[in-house]
């Protein structure tokens, strides 16, 4: 099946995976977000606003870094990071938040819901919230409140309001209802800021799209500072953002392979990873139709992941389009990968990654020494590591 | 013509309206959801509503969503609540309809699911997560069972597109008093008695309102500009109770609680 890159359809498909399945109650909302993005889209002031929001405020372009000792010490290709690190608050989540803040000020709506799940998303629309005075509320799970305890401080810190989530397995999956229930209620006066290229059309579409800068950019780094475009590139997918936008603009190149890292947990069997493109199965969860980890009757199962962020049943619709397209490759690394990877980036770099982009280098790192010194692994380094730290310490039953 | 198609049209004979009654399937046992069923059926329901727990339900309130998680946790599978309705239906003279997710009908497959639900009795089904814009494949195979696919109209639901769900909604229309979740609301919304006039008059199918629905003078408020009443948050909280007290105690508190809501519905 060949991959088309003018995805979604009008209903928000990509081949046969998307859509829209949520309550009636949401559609005016929907519908008018997809209104709104669309003249957007062609506003060029909006293009404008957003553009210099980020280049000073996030402080793009983000750095395309020679890994050189963390290459020679793997012995093989040439690795070289995305560093969405380097954004401002931390990570790539802030570029779809300021294209969504701007988007709700444009709706004249005034208060903005979120989830989160790392509090990457959380914090980046904390901020965004910030710098347009709206007021923000944040859904999310008790067991990420404490492994991402600095995260929560952050938001607080931020203006933001942060409602522990106890239902369920309190991640992200249900902080993800939770703000679906909050805007059933609310959704003629607010905005939901989705954080990942989750959720009923148009919100796979938009958050691909803002997140998009980071292919574009990768894509004239590279030929900037190779003269070429890279082989391989390389993302962590737990709902699939940055990878989505890493990938995108890269989709039209074949010579260039993609590689999508699922959260591979402790082991294969049910409940011990999160990983539904590797071991899940086509069904319907938050409002689009993509792979999913359930059970016979079509109930969302219990997933695990050391990365609070990737610890997720579901994937973007667009994710599993490229799968079944065969466009991209998904793949997934272990918890214990992508500790590993942790220690060797922050040792040989000096850069400490978050949790979620360790599964990705810890692909690279298992790819690299396969592949000839000429050859080029970039990794989209989607957030910095220091949220972190504190849960790697736990995890090594060390004090902090 | 569907057994809620029946109902509706004997209740439009004698100038009635219907109570529809919602029970989650399986909370705390499909044993008690069965007892429950007849009691509801004894006291006054014209069509009941049947929940079937989903693990992420978005349209749902704390008492509901509870409620699932409790019947998830004690493992009930789809096959044991269609097992019990092909066991209690016979024994009901109100018809059944599903309320079930979109994830779980499209798991069993659209046709599959529709055959094995009628097999064991079931009447028709609400999929509150399914659009008319994604409806088409599963009305087409509703059509022809002739099982009902009641679709839901809300306050935030333009009129255009309010009279096209109108037209899709097999058995009756399902119209959400509320811009928001389930559960007992102390006020409804000052509009609802003219949305509702309104919908009635462009619907070809009855108009049910539910959500927020919990007391009989709301029932005797709403029955003049509604074909039906649906109430479930109010009778899933006292189910509920049988956590906590004798199982002949809540069966008939739920009873006369039932009968209480369908007398204010005759008497309106």
């Amino acid at each position: 099946m060949q991959v088309q890159v003018d995805v979604p359809d009008a209903r928000g498909r990509f081949g046969p995976f998307g859509g829209r399945f949520v309550p009636e109650t949401l559609t005016f909302a929907l519908d008018q977000l997809a209104q709104e993005y669309a003249k957007a889209k062609a506003d060029p002031e909006f293009q404008k606003e957003l553009e210099e929001l980020l280049r000073h405020y996030v402080g793009r372009p983000s750095p395309l870094y020679h890994a050189q000792r963390l290459s020679r010490q793997l012995g093989g290709a040439q690795i070289w990071l995305k560093r969405e690190d380097l954004n401002h608050t931390g990570a790539h989540k802030i570029n779809n938040t300021l294209g969504q803040a701007l988007l709700t000020v444009r709706m004249g709506k005034r208060r903005v819901i979120a989830e989160t799940g790392a509090g990457q998303h959380g914090v980046a629309t904390a901020t965004a919230c910030a710098r347009f005075g709206l007021e923000c509320v944040i859904y999310m799970g008790e067991e990420d409140m404490r492994r991402q305890r600095p995260n929560v401080f952050n938001m607080q810190l931020l203006g933001a309001e942060v409602r522990p989530v106890k239902s369920g397995s309190r991640t992200l999956r249900d902080a993800i209802n939770e703000a679906l229930r909050d805007w059933m209620s609310s959704v003629e006066t607010t905005h939901y800021i989705l954080g990942s290229v989750v959720g009923p059309h148009p919100f796979p579409m938009i958050v691909r799209d803002f997140q998009s800068v980071i292919g574009r950019e990768t894509i004239r780094q590279c030929q900037e500072q190779l003269g070429r475009l890279p082989d391989v590139v390389v993302a962590c997918v737990g709902g699939g953002s940055n990878a989505a936008g890493m990938f995108y603009p890269l989709i039209p190149h074949p010579q260039v392979r993609l590689i999508g890292v699922e959260a591979g947990g402790r082991g294969t069997a049910p409940g011990e990873h999160a990983a539904p493109l590797s071991f899940g199965s086509p069904g319907v969860l938050h409002g689009s139709y993509s792979y999913v980890m359930q059970d016979e009757d079509g109930q969302t199962c219990p997933v695990h992941s050391v990365s609070a962020g990737l610890d997720y049943p579901g994937v973007g619709p667009e994710h599993s389009y490229w799968k079944q397209t065969g466009r991209v490759h998904y793949t997934h690394c272990s918890d214990q990968e992508a500790l590993e990877a942790f220690d060797l980036l922050a040792r040989t770099e000096g850069i400490l990654p978050a949790l979620e982009s360790a599964h990705a280098l810890a692909q690279a790192a298992k790819l690299a020494p396969t592949l000839s010194p000429k050859e080029v692994i970039v990794v989209c380094l989607s957030g910095r590591g220091d949220k972190d730290a504190h849960e790697v310490a736990r995890l090594r039953g060390q004090q902090w | 013509m569907s057994a809620v198609d029946e109902v509706f049209a004997a209740l439009k004979r004698r100038g009635g309206r219907a109570l529809v009654p919602f029970i989650t399937a399986g909370d705390p046992d499909l044993e008690f959801t069965a007892q429950v069923l007849q009691v509801l059926d004894r006291s006054g329901a014209s069509v009941i509503e049947l929940g079937v727990p989903y693990s992420d339900p978005i349209a749902d309130g704390p008492v509901i969503q509870s409620s699932y998680t409790r019947a998830l946790q004690r493992g009930v599978k789809l096959a044991q609540i269609l097992d019990l309705l092909r066991h209690i239906q016979p024994k009901l003279s109100a018809p059944v309809v599903l309320m079930v997710s979109y994830a779980i009908v499209y798991r069993r497959g659209l046709e599959e699911f529709v055959h094995q639900a009628q097999a064991a009795g079931a009447a028709g089904a609400i999929v509150p997560d399914l659009l008319i814009e994604e409806s088409e494949p599963l009305r087409r195979i509703c059509t022809q069972a002739d099982f009902s696919l009641v679709q839901l109209v809300t306050p935030t639901t333009a009129a255009d597109r309010a009279l096209r769900i109108a037209q899709a909604s097999m058995g009756f229309l399902y119209y959400v008093s509320v811009t928001g979740i389930t559960g007992e609301r102390d006020q409804l919304p000052q509009q609802l008695r003219e949305q509702l006039g309104r919908l009635r008059q462009l619907s070809p199918v009855p108009v049910c309102v539910g959500f927020g629905i919990s007391r009989p003078e709301q029932v005797r408020q709403l029955a003049p500009v509604a074909d039906g009443v649906i109430v479930g948050s109010a009778i899933v909280r006292r189910v509920a109770q049988v956590q906590q007290r004798p199982a002949e105690e809540v069966l008939q508190e739920v009873g006369g609680f039932v009968k209480s809501l369908a007398e204010a519905l005759q008497g309106s």
